[in-house]
């Protein structure tokens, strides 16, 4: 018999984040990443020392003694390339540490685009090129090949499922969000509509945002959160269905949710609760997939995300300056590619990490909700006017190199 | 109310802001004596009492000196028993404004003593003498505000002084005025109560733009130049030349950039010498002192509207700027910046960061309109209606929480 079972699947990535980077440096200084102030969180490597201490090496080190202590406990995790080369310059051993995790044979590895970037919805070649760059990142670092796909931001439609399926990978991961499902639960592997085998995976939003954003708020009634009370949520959550899909960032331990607030204790907690009975057990995404058939069709032809009540892109797309930003971001692929400037090609791509944009976002001023939208920046339209300055820097570095070029013959 | 200028007499903000706190106020059922230190028609304030201190009219009533302007105040004492006083001078009309009070509070015994700004403050305290009734002193400007990076006049100094040490309960107008009071007048946090000032939208009526106003500046638009406006006075508190050095290098990186500084003050020569010795003298236009059509015109065909002061305790004209529709840049040094979001905020030394912020609204549509529409929500949700509110909860708490003499 199938066992019960839990896919945890857990996110990591850092953007580059762009210094305050102003149009007097346009066409002087092109080192938009490189904040020398070290007390703002626009400074990288401020930021990637301080998740490290208190997420990556802390949450690793418990990884690592769960999977040795528990064959059953497995977990999948997608790390972005803006991610590994900042761990590389700052954090090497957290890398390191990835490495042994993913050799005990109990971690998967998920696809997604090197940038951590919105290329499906802007340039398809883009998005295979940052795709594949990922694919082989994963190969070079963990010896590992990569099966099962995630978008940023979880964003999924049909047509990115069909993709997927003819790029040959055998699951996709998407949000399980109930004007989609409707009667339906996220507790099943599903097919995707249109396609021939890949297989979807479904976000089990409340139970995964328990622990992602409800964790550690003391007006939540349910607070504090037990190791016994949320077994008895998955348990009651798998009268619908036998797998319960655990997705969020993997900072959710440590950095969102402080270690103070006992996220650690209560994993590890949880983790034994859950394995001490004997007819539940965890898999990874590949193995969820393979172990399960198809409860049925699912079609998404709008895009549905992981973010905000609306579940779509209008933290990265809502307003006219973000679709302006991208716009000329994306219209200078052809003459970035060209140029076969490396230096040039990355600094592009790097301007292409869904936060720049989502900072830009200014949804919060009518919600209000302003903790939802956290930003290295003072204001949406700082974060704007940086990224602009940055990009026309890029553009200036393009037309320069064609235009010497040009004058080479 | 004792106020020193109401619209439609007035010179700059406070007038503005008397005004509208005291309709609103009237509306939530207080009665109003409202004294002026001159005599004049006001229409549209059946809702008060308007009283006249003296004769003068509201041209006359400073003297040879500008509303605000007090560096030219010498006399210390008030002997309000002198009999000459001479109205040529700010402390002989402040004189006869104390008078006048006298007798009005003898016959008219108020609840609450309402007092704007320093001008006023002396006929407060005097007031809350003879009555026994809690003083309220609203603080619109300090003198620290008015002199900017200068040191202010010590007599003017002392008067707020001792106003605010008087005064029951205190309003400033901003977070910012709040610890201005605190830090440089040694004042209790807690005798402080920030109430931000509002517009009302309502008042500035509708009204069509008149695109022949300032028909050059329109051709240069129709070319694609962007109009960046300020529209105050010209004095050292709106750090203006800052606001020129900025422009200046803000035209290094963009060519088509108007600058357009709507008032007048003493600083005007010298604005304009700067502008040519930075070499943009054809980019700044000086539309002289403007108010009514020519006033509201300026604000409309600004796309950016700069408050570049250096110190100010609120800045109503931001607002306003926001209601016809441009996109602001203002001071961290200036108070409205603490009831808006969807800004542009700098410190008024850094003019770098002006300049890039001009530039980078200049060369974006989308900044620019997304600037605009979202402003243009937050400053129609401040209303009087609402400091009204708070000014009668605050008369109410002074006036139980004095021991009945």
């Amino acid at each position: 018999m199938t066992k019960r079972g839990i896919v945890l699947y857990l996110h990591v990535h850092q953007p580059l984040r762009v210094r305050q980077y102003s149009i007097f440096d346009t066409a002087e200084h092109h080192d938009y990443f490189n904040e020398q102030d070290t007390s703002t969180d626009r400074n990288n490597e401020r930021v990637l020392r301080k998740v490290a201490d208190k997420s990556y090496r802390p949450m690793n080190a418990l990884l690592e003694k769960l999977l040795h202590k528990y064959p059953d406990f497995k977990v999948s995790l997608s790390i972005t390339g803006t991610f590994i080369e900042q761990a590389e310059q700052w954090a090497p051993d957290v890398l390191e540490s990835f490495k042994r995790l993913v050799a005990t044979g109990q971690v998967e590895i998920v696809a997604e685009t090197y940038y951590h970037s919105l290329a499906f919805f802007y340039s398809l070649e883009e998005f295979e090129r940052q795709v594949r760059q990922h694919r082989d990142k994963i190969r070079e670092l963990f010896g590992v090949e990569t099966s099962v796909f995630r978008n940023t931001e979880l964003a999924y439609n049909d047509s990115l499922a069909k993709w997927a399926d003819e790029y040959g990978f055998k699951g996709i991961l998407a949000e399980g969000w109930d004007p989609i499902l409707e009667w339906r639960s996220p507790n099943h592997v599903y097919k995707p509509v249109n396609t021939d085998d890949i297989s979807l995976l479904l976000k089990n939003y409340r139970l995964s945002d328990d622990l992602a954003f409800r964790f550690s708020n003391k007006a939540w009634e349910q607070w504090p959160l037990t190791a016994d009370t949320y077994s008895d949520w998955i348990n009651a959550s798998m009268q619908d269905g036998p797998l319960v899909n655990l997705f969020m960032d993997y900072e959710t331990f440590g950095e969102h949710q402080w270690s103070d607030t006992g996220i650690f204790d209560f994993f590890e907690q949880f983790i034994g609760k859950w394995l001490a009975n004997t007819d539940n057990t965890f898999y990874t995404v590949s193995e969820a997939i393979s172990a399960h058939q198809s409860a049925g069709e699912i079609s998404m032809p709008n895009t549905v995300t992981w973010a905000d009540t609306e579940r779509d892109l209008t933290a990265w797309l809502g307003n006219s300056m973000q679709q302006e930003a991208l716009r000329h971001l994306y219209a200078l692929e052809d003459e970035i590619m060209r140029s076969g400037d490396l230096q040039l090609i990355a600094d592009w791509r790097k301007l292409q990490t869904s936060d720049h944009v989502y900072y830009m976002c200014t949804k919060w001023f009518t919600d209000g909700d302003v903790h939802a939208y956290f930003s290295p920046y003072e204001s949406p339209y700082d974060a704007f006017l940086y990224f602009m300055n940055a990009l026309r820097d890029v553009r200036y570095r393009v037309s320069e190199y064609h235009k010497h070029r040009g004058l080479r013959g | 109310m004792l106020g020193w200028e109401l619209l439609p007499h007035n010179s700059g903000g406070l007038g503005v802001a008397c005004y509208h706190m005291s309709k609103a106020l009237a509306l939530q059922g207080a009665s109003i004596d409202f004294v002026l230190p001159y005599s004049a028609h006001h229409p549209d304030t059946e809702f008060m009492t308007i009283h006249g201190a003296t004769t003068l009219s509201p041209l006359e009533r400073y003297g040879k000196m500008g509303a605000y302007d007090s560096k030219h105040i010498t006399q210390k004492e008030l002997n309000v028993h002198e009999e000459n006083d001479d109205l040529n001078d700010m402390r002989g009309v402040q004189r006869r404004y104390v008078k006048f009070v006298e007798k009005l509070v003898k016959n008219n015994q108020p609840q609450a003593i309402h007092a704007h700004d320093w001008l006023t403050m002396e006929a407060g305290m005097r007031a809350k003498e003879l009555t026994g009734a809690p003083l309220i002193v609203h603080v619109h400007a300090t003198e620290f505000d008015r002199s900017g990076e200068n040191a202010g006049n010590p007599i003017v100094h002392e008067i707020e002084y001792q106003g605010l040490m008087m005064a029951d309960r205190i309003i400033a107008v901003s977070s910012i005025t709040k610890s201005i009071i605190m830090r440089r007048y040694n004042i209790p946090g807690d005798k402080i109560e920030v109430i931000h000032n509002a517009i009302d939208v309502a008042s500035l009526g509708v009204y069509d733009y008149d695109h022949r106003t300032y028909k050059y500046l329109e051709s240069l638009k129709n070319e694609g130049y962007t109009v960046i406006a300020t529209v105050t006075r010209f004095t050292i508190q709106k750090g203006l030349t800052h606001f020129i050095r900025a422009a200046a290098r803000a035209s290094e990186k963009h060519d088509k950039l108007v600058f357009l500084l709507a008032g007048d003050g003493e600083q005007r020569d010298e604005l304009i010498r700067l502008s040519a010795d930075l070499g943009i003298a054809d980019k700044v236009f000086f539309s002289g002192f403007v108010r009514g059509k020519p006033w509201r015109d300026a604000y409309n065909v600004a796309d950016v509207f700069v408050m570049s002061s250096v110190s100010e305790p609120f800045g109503l004209t931001a607002l306003e700027a926001a209601h016809y529709n441009a996109a602001l840049i203002i001071t961290r040094q200036s108070g409205v910046s603490e009831v808006l979001r969807s800004i542009f905020r700098y410190d008024f030394w850094d003019i770098d960061t002006l300049a890039d912020q001009m530039v980078g609204i200049a060369l974006s549509p989308a900044l620019s309109e997304d600037l605009k529409i979202n402003v243009r929500h937050e400053y129609a949700r401040i209303s009087w209606h609402d400091v009204a509110s708070q000014c009668l909860k605050l008369y109410t708490n002074a006036t139980s929480s004095r021991i009945p003499v």
